[in-house]
C-alpha cells in the first residue's frame, strides 16, 4: 500500500512546497491561506530553512524576492486583498527575471468581501494584475493532490523560465480535506536551478542561468529596462528585453500548459472549467450523458499561458462550449477568443460563495440547448 | 592615504545622475572609506536601494547591488540577508523611501534587528520627481507641493529608530565627512540593525525653494543647523533637545540579532525533531 493522508489543500501545498526544495518563506496573515503559513512556520526551523513573517504583503513578497537572489528557493501565500499588494513585487520579479511561487487563495468579491468565502474572481487578476507588459505563469488546481503536483510544478517552471508562477487556489480546494496518495522523494521530478560554467562572466539577465549575490559575480539588479548586464536600456533595446521576457512565456505555450480531457471524444458540448470547479464539471458531464447528452470536460489546468490550442481543438468539434466559473466571466473571454465563434460558448457563474453544483452546471448547459433548438 | 577607490566603482557607468553640489557623492566617498577600512570582502558586499536619487547610488558601485521597488528596499534586504548570512547587505535609501512609502518597513526592520545597516540619505525633499514636500521636510520650509511653506511637523529619524526599538542609531551630515565615515563604519561592524540619518543637501531643489541655492550655502546649512550632541561621535545618549538636530551616535547596544535568535530557533526544533 502505498502512503496515504488525509490532508487539507493548504496543508498539501505546505508540504509540496518543501518537496520542492523550498528554503525561504515569507508571508503575512490572511484568510483563508494562513495555514500554508502556520505549517511552515512549524517545518522550516525543523529542516534548518528560513521562515519569516512580514510586515505586510507588500514586505513579504520584496522578502521572497531578496532570498531569490540570496540564493534560495522561495515561497509566499496569500489571499486577494494581499495579492493585490503584491501587485508591485510581482512585476518587479517579472522584469528581474527572478523565480519566486506565490499562492494566492482565492476569496470572494473585491476589497475585503467574504474572506470565508471561495471564489475564482482573481484569475485576470493574476495574469494582467500588475501594471505593463509581463511574463507570468497561472496554474490552477481542483483536488487536494492536484494542489500538491501543482505545487511542486510551480518551483519548477520558476526556476526553469526565470519567472514568478501564481498557483490559482481557491477557499474550498484550500480548506477541502481528502485522502491522496502521499508522494514518496524522488517521486515527482524537482527541477535544480540552472548554474553558469564560469560565474565570473555570468550576465544575470538574457539567459536561463542563474547565480546569486556572493558567488564572485558582482552584478546589478533593477526594476528599471535593463540589458543583459541589469544595466539601463531604452528605446529598441527595452523592446528587446521585453519581447524577449515576455516571449519566454508565448514562446513555450505548449510545453507549459497542461490540461486534463474527460469523455471528450464524441462530445458535441465541452464544458471548459478549471480549479475546484472542475470537479462539479465532471459530474455534469455525467448527469447529461445520462440523459443521453454527448458532454465531455476539458478541465484547463494552466491558465497562462492560455492553452489555446487545447481550447481551440475542442471548439471545432463541438456544438457548444460551456464554462462554469465562481465569478461573473472572467477566463471565459479567453476561452471565446480561443473559439473564434468555431462554436457557441456560454458561461455558467456562481457568485454567492458556494460552490457551482452539478446539476447547476448540467442545467446551464441544457438551457442552452433549448435555445439552439 | 591615497586610497583608489576606483576598484569600488563601475567606471562604465558613470557619469552619474546626481547634480552639481548634491550631497550624496559625499556620502558614498564616506561609505566606500568605510568599506575600504573594514576590509569588507567586495564579493560579499550587496548594497539595496529603493527608487530616488538615493536609489541611483548601486548603479556605480562595484559590489552586488539591488536597485528595488520604492520603499522596500529594507524588505527585500532582509530576504537576501536571511538566504545568505554571509553576506554584509547595506541598505541605501532617502528620507521619503524610509519615512513615506516604506515608514512600515523600517520600523519593522528597527524592531526585528536583523544584521543590516540603513543609511537614510536625508535631503528633506523628494528631488528626483522635482522638490515635492517629504515628511522630513522641517515645518515652514518650502517645496513644490507646500509653496507657502509646510504646515506638517517633521519625522525626526533618529527618534523614530529609537522609538522603534533600532540597537544601533546615528545621525551625521554629508558636511562633516569624517564624522559620516566614523559612523557609517560603526554602523556596518555593529551586530544587529544599525541606521544612520544623514543629512545631505539638494540645492537644486530644497535650496532653490529655501533661498540656499548655491551649493556651498547648502553645505553651510547642514553645518549651521546641526550640531555634534557629544564631544566625540563615538559617545552615545538620548538626543538633547535643542532648535539644531543632533549628530551622533544615540544607542549602540549590543544583542542577539535576529539571525543568531534564528539559527537559535532551528537548533531547537532540530533537536526536537530528532528527539520525535
Amino acid at each position: 500500500m502505498r502512503p496515504q493522508r488525509l490532508v487539507q489543500g493548504n496543508e498539501a501545498c505546505a508540504h509540496a512546497a518543501l518537496y520542492a526544495g523550498c528554503n525561504f518563506y515569507a508571508g503575512y496573515p490572511i484568510t483563508p491561506s494562513s495555514e500554508v503559513m502556520e505549517i511552515l512556520a512549524q517545518e522550516m526551523p525543523r529542516r534548518g530553512r528560513v521562515f519569516i513573517q512580514m510586515e505586510d504583503e507588500i514586505a513579504s513578497i520584496s522578502a521572497i524576492i531578496g532570498a531569490a537572489w540570496g540564493g534560495a528557493r522561495v515561497l509566499t501565500a496569500t489571499s486577494g486583498p494581499g495579492f493585490s499588494l503584491m501587485q508591485e513585487g510581482l512585476g518587479y520579479a517579472a522584469i528581474t527575471e527572478t523565480p519566486c511561487v506565490i499562492v494566492n487563495c482565492q476569496r470572494w468579491g473585491p476589497s475585503t468581501g467574504q474572506p470565508t468565502k471561495g471564489a475564482q474572481g482573481d484569475v485576470l487578476q493574476a495574469i494582467w494584475g500588475t501594471h505593463g507588459d509581463h511574463p507570468v505563469i497561472v496554474l490552477t488546481a481542483s483536488a487536494v493532490r492536484d494542489v500538491f503536483d501543482m505545487t511542486v510544478r510551480a518551483f519548477n517552471l520558476a526556476e526553469e523560465y526565470r519567472v514568478p508562477v501564481v498557483l490559482l487556489m481557491d477557499e474550498m480546494v484550500a480548506h477541502m480535506r481528502e485522502n491522496i496518495d502521499w508522494p514518496e522523494p524522488g517521486e515527482i521530478p524537482v527541477f535544480e536551478r540552472r548554474k553558469p560554467a564560469d560565474p565570473a562572466t555570468f550576465k544575470p539577465f538574457g539567459g536561463d542561468e542563474f547565480v546569486p549575490f556572493g558567488t564572485g559575480a558582482r552584478f546589478h539588479v533593477t526594476g528599471l529596462a535593463h540589458g543583459p548586464e541589469g544595466f539601463a536600456v531604452a528605446d529598441e533595446n527595452a523592446a528587446r528585453e521585453l519581447k524577449r521576457m515576455v516571449g519566454k512565456i508565448r514562446d513555450n505555450v505548449l510545453k507549459l500548459t497542461m490540461v486534463d480531457r474527460y469523455r471528450l471524444d464524441d462530445a458535441t458540448i465541452a464544458l471548459v472549467a478549471y480549479g475546484i470547479t472542475s470537479r462539479p464539471a465532471q459530474s455534469a458531464v455525467d448527469l447529461l450523458r445520462d440523459q443521453g447528452i454527448k458532454a465531455g470536460l476539458l478541465s484547463l489546468k494552466t491558465l497562462w499561458p492560455f492553452p489555446d490550442d487545447a481550447v481551440r481543438e475542442v471548439a471545432r468539434r463541438v456544438e457548444t462550449i460551456v464554462v462554469p466559473e465562481l465569478n461573473l466571466g472572467q477566463l471565459v473571454r479567453e476561452i471565446e477568443r480561443s473559439a473564434a465563434g468555431m462554436c457557441g460558448v456560454i458561461h455558467v457563474g456562481r457568485v454567492d460563495g458556494h460552490l457551482l453544483t452539478p446539476t447547476q452546471i448540467a442545467q446551464g448547459a441544457l438551457q442552452q440547448e433549448a435555445v439552439r433548438a | 592615504m591615497s586610497e583608489d577607490y576606483r576598484r569600488f566603482l563601475r567606471l562604465n557607468q558613470l557619469p552619474h545622475v546626481w547634480c552639481p553640489g548634491c550631497g550624496n557623492g559625499m556620502i558614498v566617498k564616506s561609505l566606500l572609506e568605510a568599506i575600504n577600512e573594514l576590509r569588507l570582502d567586495q564579493d560579499r558586499v550587496v548594497v539595496v536601494s529603493g527608487i530616488g536619487c538615493s536609489g541611483r547610488t548601486p548603479f556605480v558601485l562595484d559590489f552586488n547591488t539591488m536597485h528595488t521597488t520604492h520603499g522596500r528596499a529594507i524588505a527585500f534586504a532582509t530576504g537576501i540577508k536571511l538566504a545568505n548570512p554571509e553576506l554584509h547587505v547595506i541598505v541605501v535609501m532617502g528620507d521619503g523611501d524610509a519615512s513615506a512609502i516604506g515608514g512600515n518597513h523600517f520600523i519593522h526592520a528597527c524592531r526585528r534587528n536583523l544584521d543590516l545597516t540603513a543609511l537614510v540619505f536625508n535631503n528633506g525633499i523628494y528631488g528626483l520627481t522635482g522638490g515635492q514636500l517629504a515628511p522630513t521636510t522641517p515645518m515652514g520650509k518650502r517645496s513644490t507641493t507646500s509653496l507657502g511653506g509646510s504646515i506638517e511637523p517633521a519625522f525626526d529619524l533618529v527618534r523614530l529608530a529609537l522609538g522603534a526599538g533600532a540597537a544601533f542609531v546615528a545621525r551625521t551630515t554629508s558636511f562633516d565627512h569624517k564624522q559620516c565615515t566614523s559612523l557609517i563604519k560603526r554602523a556596518i561592524s555593529h551586530h544587529g540593525f544599525g541606521v544612520v540619518d544623514v543629512l545631505t543637501s539638494c540645492p537644486t531643489y530644497f535650496g532653490r525653494m529655501n533661498d540656499v541655492a548655491e551649493p556651498y550655502d547648502m553645505v553651510h546649512y547642514l553645518r549651521d543647523t546641526s550640531a555634534p550632541a557629544h564631544d566625540s561621535a563615538c559617545d552615545h545618549g538620548p538626543p538633547p533637545d535643542t532648535s539644531l538636530l543632533p549628530t551622533g551616535i544615540f544607542r549602540d547596544e549590543e544583542r542577539p540579532d535576529y539571525a543568531v535568535l534564528y539559527r537559535q530557533k532551528i537548533a531547537a526544533a532540530t533537536s526536537e525533531r530528532r528527539a520525535s
